[in-house]
């Protein structure tokens, strides 16, 4: 112990006679010369080097998915028609503008609509990928569901809406569904066990009953019969898998806080007079964070796959929704467009898996031994 | 010679933790090996028995003129427990949790000795009543959990000594017992070695029990042996400025004679827990622990009263009521305010007289907070009308108050967290934090019980300092005698939760207190 604290002496009177400017936060440089914590975890995290990638490389397809509608529509970005310019993503452009007949929005998949767009001096930028989740390609060779072609590269689910379209946007619900649920659900689960656990006694005693009252709730049942009672929204789903999503949270949370309530450093802030309000979220909740922020990527796995299961049942997101569950329920019903449940399979589990990934690698950077041994010599 | 090391030095990895250590064991010699906590002593004194795997050896260990370095898997396994035995610090961590007592002791005797199980068993209900376990046909039976902490050191050493070694490691034997059962099981230690003409290699750090026991002493400093030499010799004259520095850490009074006056009163406090109650009954109603009862005592400015006792005995509760920071009968007043009449507000307002240091520097203070922000508390909670600059200069003449301050001046330790200090400069800022809001009375619990000996008096002598800057009261929880000898000026002793003597510091305290005390039979 005395070696170790020698050295750590040593190296911190080091830093302070090369003298960086003051920066109570230690947020001027790159590495900066006092890390918090939570920055030292940062560092074992990006350590881990299939961690991270993982991480960056779904945040990335996050981000992509985001502008799904700028990769992936039947409208194209741009148009220059008899030397107007057009934006048909935001416009909403009769037929009559490109010399149609009649007053009804565009379908800019028409081949007539093609030839006027071809014709010299006009001009038309299309997405990548020319469908959006909902168009239905009429003019498919193929019956649907369609395999892979030039016009759809993973062919059309069975009623003919192109499969890629359909994956890109059901990715993006499901990424967004994660987000929500697990924000809702970490937000309320990490309150209601911070209370519990440093209030302890009675209040800890009937909010736990409760807890077991309501984990005993067969979920599926309730929502079974809420799809029954109300319209199907995300909305709804997401009020319905949080309301039962944030126990563990709450255990967890709970559990640091009967621990930490006891730690000195809680009651040299009660002798200080400290308000309750402050003791709990200034001083022990920074330090309960750590199986929150490990249980983030396995919630929203638990999410993406909650919402999937029930997309497969019927019991999820309103009809012509793109979802991830409903594809692989496609997928079943026809067991010979093998492209379907393939292309979707592997969407859902290389989702998943790098979730897993990111939460494996958080969960090995955040781990208590690890932070004693960095501090050791 | 028994035991012969020669030029050790034992690496783990990249790091060399021991560095070509050399000394000698006779028959029946005491040996103390002693040192601060990381300085190489445990390892060095375990690696005769090769007990780290990931530990390189370099040099020569020769016990009884075999050289243990070069001795094959089977050689060594019969070297351990048959020849060399050791005893550990924890014996609740030391002895398996699931075996009885007994079980753990035939083990050895079954390995080494080859005893059927009922000669084993008889072997091992003698070793028991040998180390004056009371009904050892009884305890032998008993698991580990079921005895007293003098009861499961003595159940260790009866299992070292099963089978007749001649060399006994003692990795701090005392440490984790109560005060009053050190003295039992160093008379014990005594006896037996005497009996057998046992070698025994004491790790220790604490120097009263090097004076009791050693016949010789070696001190080690980061993994070099800086010293050896007779028990006398070293104590007396020491050589090495580390020795002399190790010597020096024990009492020096500093304190100046407290005011007239007083701050801090308590009449009949008593503390009282709820404990649940087994069965059914225990639905319905709770039991009663009484952790404190009937305390009267009083506190002059610039005063220090010595709360000292044993573990159990109720010290920290009584601290933790005068903190008002756990429900108390009987009344606490402090500055002639009592906290049973006051209400909230009012309560809040007079913590800034009464603040609190504790033991553990590692858990007082907030991981995730910087030094700023801890030290600072206190003033954005009863001087929340500072400017920012006013709350930084304070912050920093806190630190400095307390020596914390480099190149004259503690701006550079402001970002700072907790990790990057060592645990006296930890004690330093959990001090610093108390002393910002300009307290009459400061408790500590236990302030220097988790330092190394260096440091404890390092952290004594600012102590003593702060009182005489400031006038201070201070109120001292500890169970060493040596701590309340230098610092305090009146002492209550507690014993289950009673006040047992009280009285000036020169008249209550003597050597033999826990045993005049007649305290809890082993």
């Amino acid at each position: 112990m005395t070696e170790r604290f020698v050295k750590k002496g040593g190296a911190s009177a080091r830093v302070a006679r090369s003298g960086p400017p003051f920066d109570p936060h230690g947020l001027a440089g790159q590495s900066p010369a006092n890390p918090s914590p939570w920055q030292r975890a940062w560092a074992r995290f990006k350590g881990n080097r299939l961690g991270y990638r993982s991480l960056q490389l779904f945040l990335a397809l996050t981000v992509l998915s985001l502008f799904a509608e700028v990769l992936s529509n039947d409208k194209p970005l741009l148009v220059r028609y008899s030397g107007h310019w057009y934006v048909p993503l935001v416009q909403t452009l009769p037929e009559t503008t490109f010399g149609g007949d009649f007053p009804t929005p565009t379908d800019f998949l028409d081949p007539f609509i093609r030839e006027q767009l071809a014709k010299p001096g006009n001009f038309a930028l299309f997405p990548l990928n020319r469908y959006h989740h909902s168009t239905i390609n009429y003019f498919s060779r193929e019956p649907d569901p369609a395999p892979p072609s030039r016009q759809n590269w993973l062919g059309t689910d069975d009623r003919g809406r192109d499969l890629l379209a359909r994956l890109l946007y059901g990715f993006r619900l499901s990424v967004l569904f994660a987000f929500a649920v697990t924000i809702v659900s970490t937000l309320f689960g990490v309150l209601y066990g911070a209370i519990q656990g440093y209030f302890a006694g009675w209040t800890d005693i009937a909010m736990e009953r409760f807890v077991e009252i309501w984990g005993a709730m067969p979920t599926l049942y309730l929502l079974i019969i809420f799809s029954a009672f109300f319209a199907p929204s995300v909305g709804l789903l997401v009020a319905l898998i949080s309301i039962f999503g944030w126990l563990m949270i709450a255990a967890y949370v709970r559990a640091e806080f009967l621990k930490n309530r006891t730690l000195d450093y809680v009651r040299a802030a009660k002798a200080l007079g400290q308000r309750n309000r402050v003791i709990i979220f200034r001083h022990i909740l920074p330090n309960c964070l750590t199986p929150v922020i490990t249980l983030v990527p396995f919630e929203m796995a638990g999410a993406i796959g909650a919402l999937t299961s029930l997309d497969f049942l019927g019991l999820g997101v309103p009809e012509g929704t793109p979802s991830l569950g409903e594809l692989l329920a496609q997928g079943k019903n026809n067991l010979d467009a093998w492209w379907i449940s393939l292309a979707t399979f592997t969407v859902l589990v290389f989702t998943l898996v790098l979730l897993i990934l990111v939460g494996d690698a958080l969960r090995d950077a955040l781990d208590p031994r690890k932070e004693i041994a960095e501090d050791a010599p | 010679m028994m035991l012969e090391v020669q030029d050790l030095s034992i690496s783990f990895g990249a790091r060399k933790v021991v560095d070509s250590v050399s000394f000698t064991l006779d028959a029946g010699e005491k040996l103390a090996l002693v040192g601060e906590s990381g300085s190489g002593k445990t390892v060095t004194a375990l690696s005769t028995l090769r007990l780290f795997d990931a530990a390189r050896l370099q040099g020569s260990i020769r016990f009884q003129g075999r050289e243990v370095l070069a001795m094959r898997p089977n050689e060594l396994q019969a070297l351990r427990g048959n020849d060399i035995a050791v005893i550990f610090q924890e014996p609740m961590t030391a002895l398996n949790p699931v075996m009885t007592v007994g079980a753990q002791i035939m083990e050895a005797l079954q390995l080494h000795k080859g005893l059927g199980r009922a000669e084993a068993r008889a072997q091992a209900i003698a070793a028991l009543m040998r180390v004056e376990v009371a009904e050892p046909e009884r305890r032998v039976d008993s698991y580990p959990h079921q005895l007293s902490g003098g009861q499961r050191q003595r159940a260790m050493i009866a299992m070292a000594l099963a089978c007749d070694p001649k060399l006994l490691i003692a990795d701090e034997p005392t440490t984790a017992l109560d005060v009053s059962i050190r003295h039992q099981i160093l008379d014990l230690l005594e006896r037996i070695r005497v009996e057998r003409n046992l070698a025994v290699l004491m790790i220790t750090h604490d120097l009263n029990l090097v004076r009791r026991f050693a016949d010789r002493v070696a001190v080690m400093e980061r993994g070099v042996l800086v010293e050896q030499g007779p028990m006398r010799q070293v104590m007396e004259t020491p050589r090495h400025p580390y020795t002399l520095k190790l010597i020096d850490s024990l009492c020096a009074r500093e304190v100046a004679e407290p005011q007239a006056g007083c701050v801090l009163e308590g009449r009949a406090v008593g503390v009282v827990y709820p404990v649940p109650r087994p069965g059914i009954r225990g639905w319905f109603s709770r039991g009663e622990f009484t952790a404190v009862s009937g305390a009267s005592f009083t506190l002059a400015p610039g005063e220090t009263l010595g709360v000292i006792g044993e573990s159990g005995s109720g010290k920290t509760s009584l601290a933790l009521a005068l903190l008002d920071l756990t429900p108390a009968s009987g009344e606490i007043s402090v500055a002639g305010q009592a906290w049973s009449s006051l209400g909230r507000q009012q309560k809040r307002a007079l913590r800034r007289q009464i603040q609190v240091v504790f033991q553990d520097p590692f858990s007082s203070l907030s991981p995730r907070l910087t030094i700023e922000q801890i030290v600072g508390e206190g003033l954005s909670i009863h001087e929340p009308d500072l400017t920012q600059a006013q709350r930084r200069a304070r912050i920093l003449s806190a630190l400095d108050d307390v020596g914390l301050a480099e190149d004259g001046s503690a701006q550079a330790l402001l970002g700072r967290y907790p990790h990057e200090f060592s645990g006296g400069q930890r004690q330093r800022i959990a001090i610093a934090r108390a002393l910002i809001v300009n307290p009459r009375i400061v408790i500590l619990d236990e302030p220097t019980s988790s330092l190394d000996v260096t440091i404890q008096k390092q952290v004594l002598q600012l102590l003593a300092q702060l009182q005489r800057r400031h006038g201070l009261s201070y109120v001292l929880v500890t169970h060493d005698i040596d701590v309340v000898r230098a610092m305090a000026h009146r002492v209550l002793v507690m014993k289950d939760g009673r006040v047992v003597r009280e009285g000036r510091v020169d008249q209550v305290l003597s050597d033999r207190l826990w045993d005049e005390l007649g305290s809890a039979s082993n």
